[in-house]
């Protein structure tokens, strides 16, 4: 009774855990605004040399360096765009988690609905087709006498 | 007719994503690759402490002298920076190319003791001790090689240690067709 009280009180305390972020006290920001937007954009910028991880994430030196440019651009007065705009002209599409919408990467957005409407399609093609087509088989000898008998001639 | 077709497409599929995989794995392609926006670009901004006493501090005009510019980001602390290293002693003597050395979150001071120990092949040389240029330029760790023609524009980025191979087929064309 008490270790499965002891395992739901863990369960909880799992639920009320969050991911430890990277973010130093020191980096943090004194106006609590700004704080905000600069983890927003924090958890959308990539790290540049540990593949999927966001630059909160991470503790990479480049990182900390990506965090500590994103606080002082919010500082210097930029919008959330302007700083993605920031960060993009410096390492491309790459430092972007959420890849933008544009000739490359279609293909990437649309590819699985576009499987899923094909695949969609497909089966209810044919199964219109198998209820418009697939003929009766005609009687055989025994129902055929089964039939007359039940109608009583 | 159409039935047959149907059985054909798992084997049409396969094929499909096999020649992909072929193709990922015979063409050199790397999705880890980070790539550079900076290529065909103005070089970034420099403005650097230098490393050396007496040097001038290291500017944006060093990089649009009309010749070309080796611009290379390195840090005592960094082994493959240690391999590359007598790749660019080659290059500033034989081929007499301008090598402008950043020192990358390094201390000055081992910066200085390292290149005193291996040689210095830097005509200039800076210190990015908190790596805000190394930000501008795109750097995602060192050592970081960028080619830079006459005009300022960035011809080539190579991302960690240059090689042997990326000196003969790249760098030294580079220098000799850049003018």
């Amino acid at each position: 009774m008490i270790a499965v009280g002891r395992a739901i009180a863990l369960l909880l305390a799992l639920l009320l855990a969050s991911p430890a972020l990277a973010v130093e006290p020191t980096e943090v920001l004194k106006d609590p605004t700004l704080e905000a937007r600069a983890r927003g954009i924090g958890q959308a910028l990539r790290c540049v040399v540990c593949q999927n991880q966001s630059i909160d994430d991470s503790s990479a030196e480049v990182a900390r360096d990506m965090r500590r440019a994103v606080r002082e651009r919010l500082v210097a007065g930029d919008s959330d765009p302007q700083v993605f705009d920031y960060m993009v002209a410096r390492y491309g599409d790459y430092v972007l988690l959420k890849p933008p919408f544009k000739a490359g990467t279609w293909l990437l957005w649309l590819g699985a609905p576009l499987i899923l409407l094909i695949a969609a399609s497909a089966i209810m093609l044919t199964a219109l087709r198998r209820r418009a087509t697939a003929p009766l088989p005609p009687l055989s000898d025994e129902e055929r006498e089964r039939l007359k008998s039940l109608l009583g001639r | 007719m159409s039935r047959r077709l149907l059985f054909i497409l798992p084997l049409l599929t396969l094929a499909l994503m096999a020649g992909f995989f072929a193709w990922s794995l015979m063409a050199g392609r790397d999705p880890a690759s980070i790539g550079s926006v900076l290529v065909g670009r103005p070089a970034p901004r420099l403005d650097l402490r230098p490393l050396r006493d007496g040097d001038k501090p290291i500017t944006d005009a060093l990089l649009r002298t009309g010749k070309p510019v080796l611009v290379n980001f390195f840090a005592s602390w960094c082994t493959p920076c240690l391999a590359e290293h007598p790749l660019f002693t080659r290059l500033a003597q034989r081929e007499g190319a301008t090598i402008i050395g950043v020192a990358w979150k390094n201390k000055p001071e081992d910066a200085r003791a390292w290149l005193q120990k291996l040689g210095d092949p830097f005509l200039y040389a800076g210190i990015d001790f908190d790596g805000k240029a190394g930000l501008d330029w795109g750097l995602s760790g060192v050592p970081e090689t960028y080619a830079i023609d006459g005009n300022g524009i960035v011809r080539l980025h190579f991302r960690g240690p240059i090689t042997e191979r990326n000196l003969t087929e790249q760098i030294i064309p580079f220098l000799k067709g850049a003018k």
